[in-house]
C-alpha cells in the first residue's frame, strides 16, 4: 500500500496550490474546503497507510514508495521517494492530527483577516514540506522539507508583512535557519563522499562497517547534521529567532512553532540515529547543548510577560530535554516527548489564541487576570495542558519527561540529570506563574477590552478539547516500570536498533536502574514539580507584595533575565553589524571604489595623460618638423661616422 | 546534407533585422510585435535541438561545415554539445521573454533598439554553437557592438561612461584571446603541419608549460573579465545600472555566461596542465567573490547594482564548480549558468516592472510594495527563492552539484564555498523586505497597478522553468552528462601532472586562498 504515501504528501500541495492561484476570489468557505478538505483527506490516508504499517510484523515495518528519479547527475542518484516506518508514522500522525486540528482552529481565529486564503495556502504549503521532511527517504528530500518549512515559517511569521516587526522576525528566523542549514549541507555532502549515496537505508546500513566507532568521520558528519538541528530546533546558539517568531499568528505559533517544525531537528537526529550512535563525542555535545537550553531558556521564561513569549521559551526549553533524551542514546523517550508536548504545548498555543482573541490582541499579561470566569473552556483545557507539562502524573508530560530524566540518570550524566530535575521545577513555576497571572487573581483587564471579552468560537474551541484530551492520556503510551506496558518502546525500539552499534550503546547500559531507584527519582521528579507550583501559588496568588519586594531587591538580576541576557543585543554587537559595517565601509567604498575600480579607471587615466604628452609631439609648425628631421640626421650620421671609425 | 538547424537558429533574427529595415519607424507597435514574433519563432525552432539531441555521447551534434577561407583553414563549421545546448535554447528563450518586456520601456528609436536586439542575438547563439576559433571569435566581437549602443543609446545618465567602460575592458581581454588564439595556430601547424582554426582539433593538444602557462593567462583573462570574475567586475555594476531593462537581462542572463562557457570549452580543455596548476588560485578568487559579491551586494542601495553585485557571487560558484574538475562540479556549473540566466533575468525584469512604474531603483524609494501589488510580490518572492537557491526551485539543484563537486575536490573550498549560502539568503531577503514589506510610506507608491497582462505573459513563462528545473532535472542533466565525462576525461591529463609534483609545492599552494578571503 505504498502508493499512498505520495498522496498524503501531495494532498496539501494540491490545497496550497489551489487556494495560491484562484483563492483571492473565493468565499471563506470555498477555501476552507480545499485546506481543511486536502489536509482532513491526508490525515485520513495517513491513519490508513499508518494501520497498514501496524500489520506487519515489528521486524519488517516500512512501507517505500518511489515516485521518481529528481537528481541523476554522475554518481549520485537521487529519487523522490517516501518511506513509512514506525518512526515516520508516529511524527505523521502527528503532524497530519494536530495539523488538522489547528486548520481547524484557524478557520475561527483568522475569520477577520483579509487575506485569508493566503494564511491557508501557508498553512498547506506548509503541511507538504513538513510531510516531504518525514516522509522522505533521503536526505535531500529532507532538505527540500526542511528548507520547505523554513519558508513557510519566514512566510507566516511576516504574515502581517507591513508591520516591521513581523518582517524583521521572518527574515531572522530564515537567516538562522540558514546558518544551520549550512552545516547540515556540509554534513550531507560528508555523507555522500563517505557512503556514495543519500539514501537513509543504504547509508544507515553500511553505517556500521563504513563508520569507525568515534572516528573523526563520524563525528564530523553527526557534528555537522546537529548544527543544522540547532538552527531548525533552536537550541543554542541557534535559539534567538524562535521567541521573536511569535509575531506570526498565534495558530502558526501553535502549529510551527511548537507541535511540527521545531521538532524536526529532534527527527533528524532520531533519523540518523545509526550514525549519532556511531559517534559519541557529538552524543556527549547534543546532551549538553540540550540540557544547557532545557535550563537557559526556562530561566528567561521566568519573568516575561507576553503570554506568547513565555510559551515561546518553554518550547525551546522542552526541546532541549528533547536533545537532551537524543544525546544520552533516549531516542524513544525523544520521539515520546515529542509527542505529548505536540499534544500540550499546541493546546497551551492555541489556549492563548483564544484568550488574545477574546482580549482584542493584547498580550500582556499584566493586563489580564481573573478570565477563568469569562472563558471556561479555554480555562480548563489550558490547565490540564499546563499541569501536562509541569510533569504531574497523570498528565501526558509526566511520563515523558519522567522517561528522559530516567534515561539520562541511567546514562551515568548525573549533573545532566540534576540540570534537568532543576529545569523542570523552574518549568512548573513559570508556567503556573502564567495560568495564575491570566486565569486567576484580580482582573487587571482594561475596560475597553472587558467589552468584548468572550469565550471563543466552538471552531476554536472544539480543538482545545480535543488536544487537551489528548495531553491528559497520551502519556499512557509509555507507561514505565510495567514489562510490556510501554507501548512506544515497543513499537519505536526496533528502529533504533543498529546490529553492531547497539552492541556498544548495550555496553554502555549494562546495569539496569532497580525498579526502587526508577520510583525514587520519579516521586523525586514530581516533588520538584509541585514545589514550583506552590512558589508560582505563593507569589502570584498568597503573596504578591512579597513578590514585588523580592522583585525589588533583586532587580538586576530581574532587569538581565527579562532582557533574555542580551543574547540579541550581543549577537547584533559581535556578528550583525561588524559585517554590514565592514562591508559598506571597508569592502564596498574602499576596496571595491577606490581600490579596484580605481584601477580600472586609473589605466584608462594613465594613457589618456599619456597621449595628452605624446600629442604635443604634433604641434603642426613645419619648424618643428625640419628642426627634428635635422636633429634624427644628425644623429644617424654621428652614429654611422662612429661605427665607421 | 541534413537540414542546417543551427544557422537556421542563428540567422532568424539577423534576417528579422533586416526585415525591421523596410518596415516604417513611426510604426512602433508593428516594430514590437514583429521583433517579439521573430523571438517566439527562433524559439520555437530551436526547441527541436532539445529533443533530436542524443544523449550518451559526447560528439557535436547538428555539426554544420563549409569551408570559408580555405588557404587559412578557417571553416564555418557549426555544432552544439552537451554544454553548449542549454545555452543556445536559454538564449532563444530569454530573447523572446526579453522582446515581449520592452514594449513599454523604450519610446525613443524603437526601431534601431529592435534591430541592436536581435542583431545581439544572432551573435550571441553563434558563439555557443561557433566550433571554428574565427568564426567564434567574430561572433565574439559582434556581439559588443549592439550592446553597447543599447547601453550608450538607450541607457540612464551616466551611460556613456558605462558603456565604454565595458566596451574596452572586455575588448581588451579579447584581443589578449586572439593573440593567444593566433599562437595556438601557429603551433598547431608546427605540429601536425595542417592549417586549422578547428576548435576541437585543439583539444588535448600537447604544449609546453611555459607556453601553456601564458595562453592559459591570455584565455583565462578575457573570460574573467567577460564573467566577470573578482576583481575583474567592476565594469559590471555601472553596465547594468546604466543599461536598460533589456540589455541588464541579457547582459546578465547570457553574456555573462559566455565566460564560463567559454572556460569549459577553451581553457580547460586546451590548456589542462595548465588549467590544473591554476586551481588553488582560481579557486581562490572564485571564492573571494562569492563572499564579496555577497557582502557588497548586501549594502547596496540601487536594486540593479544589488542583483549586478549578486551576479558576481553566483557566477564564483559556477567558475568555482568549473574548476572543481569533477563531474559534479561541471555539470552544476552548467546548470547554474542556466539557473543564473533565468533567476537573475527574471530578477531584472521585476527591477523594470518597477522601474518603470517609478522610473527610480533606490530601495529607500520602496517599501510596502506588497500590499499595492500583491500579484507582484508573489512573483517577486518566488524568483527571489529561486535566486537564494531554495529546494524545489531551480536554483538548488545547481549549488548542491557544484558544492558537491567542489566537495569531493576539495573540502576546505566547499566548506568556505557553503557560507555563500548565507549570506545569499541575508542580502536577497533583506532587499525583499524593504521593497516590499512594511507600511507605504512614500506617497508615490500608493496606486501602483498591479501586474499587467504582458507583464505576466512574460515572467509566466520563467517561472514555469524555475520549478521544472527544480523538480525536474534530469531531462536537462541526462543531456549534458556524457560530455561533462568527457570533458573531465579530457581535463585528466592535467591532474595527473599536477598530482606528480612535489608534495611540499602543494602545502605552499594551498594556504594562500585563506589569505585572500579573510
Amino acid at each position: 500500500m505504498g502508493y499512498l504515501l505520495w498522496v498524503i504528501v501531495a494532498l496539501p500541495l494540491a490545497g496550497a496550490f489551489i487556494n495560491g492561484v484562484i483563492g483571492r476570489k473565493m468565499s471563506r468557505n470555498g477555501v476552507n474546503i480545499f485546506a481543511l478538505g486536502s489536509t482532513g483527506l491526508s490525515f485520513i490516508f495517513a491513519i490508513d497507510a499508518f494501520l497498514d504499517l501496524l500489520a506487519l510484523p515489528p521486524e519488517h515495518r516500512v512501507l517505500d514508495n518511489t515516485v521518481y528519479s529528481w537528481i541523476s547527475a554522475g554518481a549520485l542518484n537521487v529519487d523522490v521517494g517516501f518511506m513509512l516506518d514506525p518512526l515516520s508514522g508516529l511524527w505523521l500522525l502527528v503532524v497530519t492530527g494536530v495539523g488538522f486540528l489547528i486548520h481547524v482552529y484557524s478557520t475561527g481565529y483568522m475569520e477577520h483577516d483579509k487575506s485569508y486564503w493566503r494564511f491557508f495556502c501557508y498553512l498547506n504549503l506548509f503541511m507538504f514540506s513538513m510531510l516531504m521532511l518525514i516522509l522522505g527517504n533521503n536526505f535531500l528530500l529532507m532538505f527540500i522539507g526542511w528548507e520547505g518549512v523554513g519558508l513557510c515559517s519566514y512566510l507566516l511569521i511576516g504574515y502581517d508583512y507591513h508591520r516591521d516587526a513581523a518582517a524583521t522576525a521572518g527574515k531572522k528566523a530564515f537567516v538562522m535557519n540558514r546558518i544551520g542549514d549550512f552545516g547540515f549541507l556540509l554534513g550531507m555532502m560528508l555523507i555522500y563522499v563517505t557512503f556514495g549515496t543519500l539514501d537513509y537505508q543504504a547509508v544507515f546500513n553500511a553505517a556500521p562497517a563504513t563508520l569507525h566507532y568515534g572516528g573523526t568521520v563520524a563525528t564530523a558528519i553527526t557534528l555537522l547534521l546537529f548544527l543544522g538541528a540547532t538552527g531548525k530546533s533552536a537550541q543554542i546558539p541557534l535559539f534567538t529567532w524562535l521567541p521573536d517568531a511569535m509575531e506570526g499568528p498565534t495558530p502558526v505559533s501553535a502549529l510551527i512553532h511548537a507541535a511540527t517544525m521545531v521538532t524536526a531537528g529532534v527527527y533528524m537526529l532520531c533519523r540518523s540515529s545509526a550514525l549519532f550512535d556511531m559517534a559519541p563525542t557529538t552524543m556527549t555535545v547534543v546532551a549538553v547543548i540540550g540540557c544547557a537550553t532545557a535550563l537557559f531558556a526556562a530561566t528567561i521564561g521566568l519573568f516575561q510577560k507576553d503570554i506568547k513569549r513565555v510559551l515561546a521559551y518553554s518550547t525551546v526549553s522542552q526541546l532541549g530535554y528533547m536533545f537532551m533524551a537524543c544525546g544520552v542514546g533516549g531516542y524513544v523517550a525523544a520521539a515520546f516527548h515529542v509527542m505529548t508536548h505536540a499534544f500540550f504545548k499546541a493546546c497551551l498555543f492555541l489556549g492563548s489564541g483564544s484568550v488574545i482573541h477574546a482580549m482584542s490582541g493584547e498580550q500582556n499579561m499584566e493586563k489580564m487576570g481573573d478570565l477563568k470566569r469569562h472563558m471556561p473552556k479555554t480555562y480548563w483545557t489550558f490547565l490540564i495542558s499546563t499541569l501536562a507539562i509541569s510533569g504531574i502524573v497523570p498528565f501526558a508530560g509526566f511520563f515523558s519527561k519522567d522517561e528522559i530524566l530516567a534515561d539520562t540518570f541511567n546514562s551515568g550524566h548525573t549533573v545532566l540529570w540534576i540540570i534537568g530535575a532543576i529545569a523542570a521545577g523552574i518549568t512548573a513555576f513559570y508556567m503556573f506563574r502564567l495560568v495564575f497571572m491570566t486565569f486567576h487573581g484580580e482582573s487587571r483587564v482594561e475596560p475597553e477590552a472587558m467589552h468584548h471579552l468572550h469565550e471563543s468560537p466552538d471552531s476554536m474551541t472544539t480543538p482545545l478539547i480535543v488536544l487537551a484530551g489528548l495531553a491528559a492520556v497520551g502519556g499512557f503510551l509509555g507507561v514505565p516500570l510495567i514489562e510490556g506496558w510501554n507501548v512506544l518502546h515497543n513499537f519505536l525500539g526496533p528502529v533504533f536498533e543498529h546490529g553492531a552499534v547497539a552492541a556498544h550503546a548495550a555496553a554502555e547500559h549494562a546495569e539496569h536502574p532497580s525498579v526502587m531507584l526508577e520510583v525514587g527519582l520519579m516521586i523525586l521528579s514530581l516533588g520538584v514539580a509541585a514545589a514550583g507550583i506552590y512558589v508560582a501559588y505563593y507569589f502570584y496568588i498568597l503573596n504578591t507584595k512579597k513578590r514585588d519586594e523580592l522583585y525589588e531587591k533583586l532587580s538586576g538580576i530581574h532587569k538581565v533575565i527579562y532582557n533574555k541576557y542580551y543574547i540579541d543585543e550581543i549577537y547584533d554587537a559581535v556578528f550583525t553589524h561588524p559585517i554590514v559595517n565592514v562591508s559598506r565601509e571597508m569592502l564596498h567604498k574602499v576596496i571595491d571604489v577606490i581600490v579596484i575600480d580605481g584601477c580600472v579607471n586609473g589605466t584608462a587615466s594613465f594613457f589618456a595623460t599619456l597621449s595628452a604628452w605624446a600629442k604635443r609631439i604634433q604641434t603642426g609648425f613645419v619648424r618643428d618638423y625640419a628642426f627634428s628631421m635635422l636633429f634624427a640626421t644628425l644623429l644617424f650620421v654621428i652614429y654611422y661616422v662612429m661605427g665607421l671609425s | 546534407m541534413s537540414f542546417p538547424w543551427l544557422s537556421v537558429v542563428t540567422f532568424i533574427p539577423l534576417l528579422g533585422a533586416l526585415l525591421l529595415l523596410f518596415i516604417d519607424g513611426e510604426n512602433k507597435n508593428i516594430i514590437r510585435v514583429t521583433t517579439f514574433i521573430i523571438g517566439i519563432v527562433d524559439f520555437i525552432i530551436s526547441i527541436p535541438l532539445f529533443f533530436m539531441f542524443k544523449s550518451g555521447t559526447a560528439e557535436m551534434q547538428f555539426v554544420e561545415r563549409i569551408d570559408w577561407i580555405k588557404s587559412f583553414g578557417i571553416e564555418y563549421s557549426m555544432g552544439i554539445d552537451g554544454i553548449s545546448l542549454f545555452l543556445v535554447l536559454l538564449t532563444t528563450f530569454s530573447c523572446m521573454v526579453v522582446y515581449l518586456s520592452t514594449w513599454t520601456a523604450i519610446e525613443k528609436s524603437v526601431k534601431e533598439f529592435n534591430i541592436a536586439l536581435l542583431v545581439l542575438q544572432t551573435a550571441m547563439i553563434g558563439v555557443f554553437c561557433a566550433l571554428d576559433f574565427v568564426l567564434f571569435y567574430f561572433f565574439w566581437e559582434l556581439m559588443l557592438i549592439p550592446m553597447y549602443l543599447l547601453i550608450g543609446v538607450w541607457g540612464g545618465a551616466r551611460r556613456i561612461y558605462a558603456t565604454v567602460k565595458f566596451f574596452i575592458y572586455t575588448m581588451a581581454g579579447s584581443v589578449l584571446m586572439l593573440l593567444a588564439i593566433l599562437v595556438l595556430y601557429v603551433e598547431h601547424h608546427a605540429q601536425t603541419g595542417v592549417y586549422s582554426f578547428d576548435i576541437l582539433q585543439y583539444h588535448g593538444m600537447v604544449l609546453n608549460p611555459v607556453t601553456q602557462f601564458w595562453l592559459f593567462l591570455a584565455f583565462f583573462v578575457a573570460f574573467a573579465i567577460k564573467v566577470p570574475v573578482w576583481p575583474f567586475h567592476t565594469w559590471l555594476p555601472d553596465a547594468h545600472v546604466e543599461a536598460p531593462t533589456a540589455g541588464s537581462v541579457i547582459l546578465a542572463g547570457i553574456m555573462l555566461k559566455m565566460g564560463t562557457y567559454g572556460f569549459l570549452r577553451f581553457a580547460m580543455p586546451i590548456f589542462p596542465e595548465a588549467a590544473h596548476a591554476a586551481v588553488w588560485w582560481i579557486s581562490g578568487i572564485a571564492l573571494v567573490g562569492i563572499i564579496y559579491g555577497a557582502l557588497v551586494a548586501m549594502v547596496q542601495e540601487d536594486v540593479k547594482k544589488l542583483v549586478a553585485y549578486s551576479s558576481v557571487s553566483h557566477l564564483g560558484y559556477v567558475v568555482l564548480g568549473s574548476f572543481a574538475f569533477t563531474v559534479h562540479g561541471i555539470e552544476g556549473s552548467i546548470l547554474q549558468m542556466i539557473n543564473h540566466g533565468i533567476s537573475t533575468g527574471a530578477l531584472f525584469l521585476i527591477v523594470g516592472i518597477i522601474y518603470e512604474r517609478r522610473h527610480t531603483r533606490l530601495i529607500s524609494e520602496f517599501g510596502g510594495l506588497a500590499r499595492v501589488m500583491p500579484m507582484f510580490a508573489t512573483v517577486f518572492m518566488i524568483v527571489t527563492l529561486s535566486s537564494i537557491a531554495l529546494p524545489g526551485t531551480n536554483g538548488f539543484v545547481g549549488e548542491f552539484l557544484i558544492l558537491l563537486g567542489v566537495f569531493e575536490a576539495n573540502v576546505f573550498y566547499a566548506v568556505l564555498a557553503t557560507t555563500g549560502v548565507i549570506f545569499g539568503a541575508v542580502y536577497m531577503l533583506w532587499m525583499f523586505q524593504r521593497v516590499m514589506f512594511g507600511e507605504v510610506t512614500n506617497e508615490n507608491n500608493k496606486n501602483l497597478p498591479d501586474m499587467t497582462c504582458r507583464e505576466w505573459a512574460y515572467m509566466l513563462p520563467m517561472i514555469v522553468v524555475i520549478f521544472w528545473l527544480g523538480v525536474y532535472p534530469n531531462p536537462v542533466i541526462e543531456r549534458m552528462e556524457a560530455s561533462v565525462k568527457n570533458l573531465v576525461a579530457v581535463t585528466s591529463r592535467g591532474a595527473v601532472a599536477e598530482r606528480k609534483k612535489p608534495p611540499v609545492l602543494a602545502k605552499v599552494v594551498i594556504p594562500d586562498p585563506v589569505k585572500e578571503d579573510n
